[in-house]
C-alpha cells in the first residue's frame, strides 16, 4: 500500500530518467569481504583471488578433487625423466583489451607469480628456466623432477597462478598493477567500481570456454558465463546481508553467519548448500617458538592438553551439522588426513599441562595473548581458550584489539615485552591445509617461514620429499611422516574444523556448485 | 557581513592545519599497519616489510607528513594504499549518498519535530504535551541500530513495502532513490527529532510567556497566527543552533545508518579505511568532515543575523 501511495503522489513529479537494465541478467552477491585490491597476486587476501578468477584465466584449474585439470592449456607434455613440461595454449584465447594471449604474458604472468605466491616460490625454486617455443607452445624446464607442477599452476585458494598481459605481469610483485584485464569469462568495469560497496564484473561475450561444455568443478570445467553481469556487493552488517537475500534483494551469500543459519534453511527460496567436502576452515593456536616458554618444545606440547576442540567448536559455530573435531594438521576428509601425531589432542588434562609447563621452566611470567576482538570466529575461540589457560593457573595477558592490529602486531620477533607476543589465533582453509606443499602454516623454515617461525630441517625435508613423491602410497606415507613431525614440534594446535554453507536464492539462479577453495561464479545462471 | 564571512572563512585555514596534523600523527602512533593488511594472512615477515618499503611506509614519519602536506598544497588528496583510486575519487563516489541521508534525516526530523514541539508548548501539561515529551524520551532512549533492525523487519522483510538495504542514486529515478532513504532517514531522525521538538518545546514555552504574546491574544489574533508568525519566529534561535548542532552529529550519526542499511556513504568509508589503515584515505575524509563541520558553523551564525535584528557582525 505504502509503495502504491508513493508511486501515486511521485509519479507526477518525478522528472528524471528511470535507469533502464532492460533484460540484463545480473547476479547480485554478498562476498566475506569486500574487492579492495584488484591485484590477486599483490595481496593473497581470498576476495582479491575470487576478483581474479572472474577476469582471469589460469593454466589448470584444480578440480573439486584437487586434480589438475588443463584450462588456458590445450595440451601438455612432460618428458619421461619429468624435467621438461611443454605447454601449448587453446586456439582463440584473447584478453579483454582484444590482444592475444601469448606466451610472453604467460611466462612474465608465472614469473611474478612465482616470486610472490608460497607455492610459487617453492615451483621456481625448481625451475631453471621458461623457454617460448612459439606465441602459444612455452617449455618449462626444472632441475629435478618435481612433482607439484601442474597442481601448482591449478591451486586454489589464495594467489592463484593467473596469467596477465606482459605489461601487468612485468609489474614488481611487491606493487599493485594498475589495470585489471585479463583473459577470462568476465571483465572487471573499473569505472563501476565502489571500493568498499560493490565490484561490477561485465560477460566477456569473446570468451572461448574449453570445448564439451564440461560443468564446472571448482576451477577445473568449461567457464560458461552464466549472465551478462555480476555485482559483488559487500554488506558489512551480516543481519542486514541475511535479510537482504530473505527478501530477495541478493541472489548468492557467500558467507552467512552462523547464528542465521536457521532463520534461513526455514526462509522461502533460499537454499543453504554445503561446501565442497575438504572446503572447510580450520582453527589454528600458533605459538611464538622465539621467545620463553614457547622456545621449548616441552612447553609447547603442554598447551595440547589444555584444548578441548568441542569447546570451541561449540563457541564458534553451535551446530555439530556444521563441525568436526579433527586431531590432525592435514584436512579431515581430504586425501592425506592421517592419525600422525593425534594422541597429544586426545588427553585433555590441564593439570599435567601446568606441570609440563613447570618442567620446562614456566614460573608464572605472563604470556600475551594477542586477543582479537572483531572476528567472529576467532573472538570466541581467543575467548575459550584464555579461559582454558587461566583457569590451568596460568598468567594470561590478554592483549585486546581489532584484527588488524593482530595482523601487524603477530609480524613482530620482539620479546613479548617488547611489543612481541607469545600465542595468537588465527583460521586456515581446508583446501590449502589437505596439501602438505599447499599448506604452508604446517611449514617450519625459521626465519623464512610463517609468524610463530616453528624452526625445523626435519619437517622442510618432509615436504619437499612429499612434492617428489611418484606414487600416492608414497605420498600419504610421507603426509602421516611430516604430521606426526608437526604436531611433536607444535608447528600450531588445531581446535577443529568447520564449515559455512554457501546461501542462495534457489528460485531465481542455477548452477551454484560447492566451493574448493573459492566460490566458483561464473557457471551461476538466472532463471 | 562580507567582512565577517571572509574573515571566518581565513580562520578556518588553522583549524584545517591543526586538524591535519592530529590525524596524521594520531594515525601513525595508533596500533596497526597497512601492509601487513594487504600482504595477507599467508605473508611472510619479509613480504610485508617489502610491501611496507614499496608504499613508503619505512620512510621518517616527518618526512612522509610533508609529502602529504604539499601534495596537500597542491589539492591532492592522495590515493588509496589499498584500490590504488584517489582519495577525492572515493569521496566524491560517496558524497551523494551521504548528502542525500543527511538532509532526508533533517528534513524527516524538522518538518515532524518542530510541528510537534508548537503543539507540545501550545498545549502544555495536558496529554498532547505528555505524549510529545513521552516520545521524545523514547526517542533518545532507544539506540538507533535497533530501531534501525525493527524497521527491517517490519517494513522490509515482514511486509516488504520496502528494500533492507541499499541506495539507489536519483538518477536512477526518484522513487526507488526516495524508498532506499526512507527506513535510514527514519531510523536516523528519530533522535533528532526528540531532541529537536524537546527544544522547540521549551524554547515556545518562554516566548509564549512573554508580554507581547500575551498581547497578541488581546487583540484577538487567531491562534496560529500567534504562534507561528509571533511565537516560532522569536523562539527560532535556540531551534537553529541545535538544528545547527543535529548537522554536526549527524555526520557521524550516518555512519550507523548507513552500516545498518548499507548505504555506500562517507560514514562507512571512514570505517573501512580506519579497520584497514587506509591512512590517506582516512586523512582526506577527516579534513572533509573537519571543514563540513566548519561550514554548518558558519552558516548557523550568519543566519542568526536573519532570525534576530539585534544580532549584527
Amino acid at each position: 500500500m505504502l509503495k502504491r501511495i508513493l508511486a501515486g503522489a511521485l509519479a507526477l513529479v518525478i522528472p528524471f530518467a528511470v535507469h533502464a537494465q532492460g533484460q540484463e541478467k545480473v547476479l547480485r552477491a554478498v562476498m566475506h569481504a569486500d574487492v579492495r585490491v584488484i591485484d590477486p597476486i599483490w595481496t593473497t587476501q581470498t576476495i582479491a583471488s575470487i576478483h581474479g578468477m572472474l577476469i582471469y584465466d589460469t593454466l589448470f584449474g584444480n578440480d573439486a578433487n584437487l586434480k589438475p585439470q588443463p584450462q588456458m592449456v590445450g595440451k601438455y607434455e612432460i618428458s619421461p625423466d619429468r624435467l621438461t613440461y611443454t605447454f601449448t595454449l587453446r586456439d582463440g584465447l584473447k584478453f579483454h583489451d582484444g590482444s592475444p594471449v601469448t606466451t610472453k604474458d604467460v611466462i612474465a604472468s608465472l614469473k611474478r607469480w612465482g616470486s610472490k605466491d608460497g607455492v610459487g616460490i617453492r615451483l621456481f625454486s625448481y625451475v631453471v628456466k621458461q623457454e617460448a617455443v612459439d606465441d602459444k607452445t612455452f617449455k618449462m624446464i626444472l632441475k629435478e623432477p618435481y612433482g607439484m607442477v601442474l597442481e601448482s599452476l591449478g591451486k586454489s585458494g589464495s594467489s592463484v597462478a593467473i596469467i596477465m598481459r606482459e605489461q601487468e605481469a612485468l609489474t614488481d610483485p611487491q606493487q599493485q598493477v594498475k589495470e585489471a584485464i585479463g583473459s577470462g569469462p568476465y571483465k572487471f568495469a573499473k569505472d563501476q567500481w565502489v571500493p568498499g560497496s560493490k565490484a561490477v564484473y561485465l560477460k566477456n561475450k569473446d570468451y572461448v570456454p574449453r570445448p564439451g561444455n564440461e560443468p564446472p568443478s571448482s576451477f577445473a570445467g568449461s567457464k560458461i558465463p552464466g549472465v551478462d553481469r555480476i555485482e559483488l556487493v559487500w554488506i558489512s552488517d551480516p543481519q542486514t546481508a541475511m535479510s537482504a537475500l530473505v527478501n530477495g534483494e541478493i541472489d548468492f551469500y557467500e558467507a552467512p553467519n552462523n547464528d542465521f543459519l536457521p532463520i534461513l534453511a526455514k526462509a522461502k527460496g533460499v537454499k543453504l548448500m554445503m561446501t565442497g567436502k575438504i572446503d572447510s576452515t580450520q582453527g589454528m593456536i600458533r605459538l611464538n617458538h622465539l621467545h620463553p616458554p614457547f622456545n621449548n618444545i616441552k612447553a609447547r606440547q603442554a598447551m595440547y592438553h589444555l584444548i578441548n576442540q568441542e569447546d570451541f567448536l561449540r563457541a564458534i559455530v553451535g551446530n555439530p551439522e556444521y563441525y568436526r573435531v579433527c586431531h590432525g594438521l592435514l584436512t579431515c576428509g581430504g586425501p592425506y588426513e592421517n592419525d600422525g601425531g593425534s594422541a597429544f589432542l586426545k588427553d585433555y588434562n590441564p593439570k599435567k599441562a601446568m606441570q609440563l609447563l613447570k618442567e620446562a621452566g614456566y614460573k608464572g611470567e605472563p604470556i600475551t595473548v594477542l586477543f582479537t576482538t572483531d572476528h567472529n570466529t576467532i573472538t570466541p575461540a581467543t575467548q575459550v581458550l584464555v579461559q582454558a589457560m587461566r583457569e590451568a593457573g596460568i598468567n594470561v595477558d590478554a592483549q585486546s584489539m581489532d584484527w588488524g592490529s593482530v595482523v601487524s602486531r603477530r609480524a613482530k620477533k620482539d620479546p613479548p615485552a617488547n611489543g612481541g607476543w607469545n600465542i595468537f589465533i588465527t583460521t586456515t582453509g581446508g583446501v590449502g591445509a589437505s596439501n602438505p606443499v599447499l599448506h604452508t602454516w604446517i611449514g617450519a623454515a625459521c626465519d623464512k617461514g610463517l609468524f610463530g617461525w616453528p624452526c625445523d630441517p626435519e619437517i622442510e625435508k618432509l615436504r619437499n620429499a612429499f612434492a617428489f613423491a611418484q606414487t600416492d602410497e608414497e605420498r600419504k606415507k610421507i603426509a602421516k611422516d611430516l604430521q606426526t613431525r608437526a604436531m611433536e614440534q607444535v608447528v600450531y594446535i588445531p581446535f577443529g574444523q568447520w564449515n559455512t554453507p554457501l546461501a542462495f536464492r534457489a528460485d531465481k539462479i542455477d548452477g551454484v556448485v560447492p566451493n574448493t577453495g573459492l566460490a566458483v561464479l561464473w557457471g551461476i545462471t538466472k532463471k | 557581513m562580507t567582512a565577517y564571512i571572509v574573515r571566518r572563512l581565513f580562520a578556518t585555514l588553522p583549524v584545517m592545519a591543526v586538524v591535519a596534523l592530529f590525524v596524521f600523527f594520531l594515525l601513525r602512533f595508533a596500533p596497526g599497519d597497512p601492509a601487513a593488511i594487504i600482504a595477507g594472512d599467508d605473508a611472510t615477515a619479509e613480504s610485508i616489510a617489502a610491501v611496507r618499503a614499496k608504499l613508503g611506509l619505512d620512510r621518517p614519519m616527518v618526512e612522509q607528513f610533508f609529502v602529504w602536506v604539499w601534495s596537500l598544497m597542491q589539492g591532492d588528496l592522495g590515493v588509496s594504499i589499498f584500490s590504488n583510486l584517489a582519495v577525492t575519487r572515493l569521496i566524491s563516489q560517496r558524497l551523494e549518498p551521504t548528502v542525500a541521508l543527511t538532509l532526508s534525516t533533517l528534513f524527516v526530523a524538522v518538518a515532524l519535530a518542530v510541528p510537534i514541539g508548537v503543539v507540545a508548548a501550545w498545549k502544555a501539561r495536558k496529554l498532547v504535551d505528555r505524549l510529545v515529551m513521552g516520545f521524545a524520551v523514547l526517542g533518545f532512549a532507544m539506540p538507533g541500530f535497533v530501531l534501525a533492525y525493527i524497521l527491517i523487519y517490519f517494513f522490509a522483510v515482514q511486509w516488504q513495502l520496502l528494500p533492507v538495504q541499499g541506495y539507489k542514486p536519483i538518477a536512477e529515478g526518484f522513487l526507488p532513490f526516495a524508498e532506499s532513504l526512507i527506513l535510514p532517514s527514519v531510523a536516523l531522525g528519530v533522535t533528532y527529532m526528540a531532541l529537536i521538538a524537546r527544544i522547540t518545546r521549551a524554547s515556545m514555552l518562554e516566548v509564549l510567556a512573554q508580554d507581547y504574546i500575551r498581547t497578541a491574544n488581546a487583540k484577538g489574533l487567531a491562534t496560529d497566527r500567534v504562534l507561528l508568525l509571533h511565537a516560532l519566529k522569536n523562539a527560532a534561535v535556540p531551534i537553529v543552533t541545535v538544528i545547527g548542532i543535529g548537522i554536526a552529529l549527524l555526520i557521524s550519526g550516518v555512519v550507523i545508518a548507513e552500516t545498518v542499511f548499507n548505504i555506500p556513504g562517507l560514514g562507512r568509508l571512514t570505517v573501512d579505511a580506519v579497520l584497514k589503515r587506509d591512512y590517506p584515505v582516512v586523512q582526506g575524509l577527516i579534513l572533509v568532515f573537519a571543514g563540513a563541520k566548519v561550514l554548518v558553523n558558519l552558516i548557523i551564525d550568519i543566519s542568526y543575523a536573519f532570525l534576530d535584528p539585534r544580532i549584527r557582525y
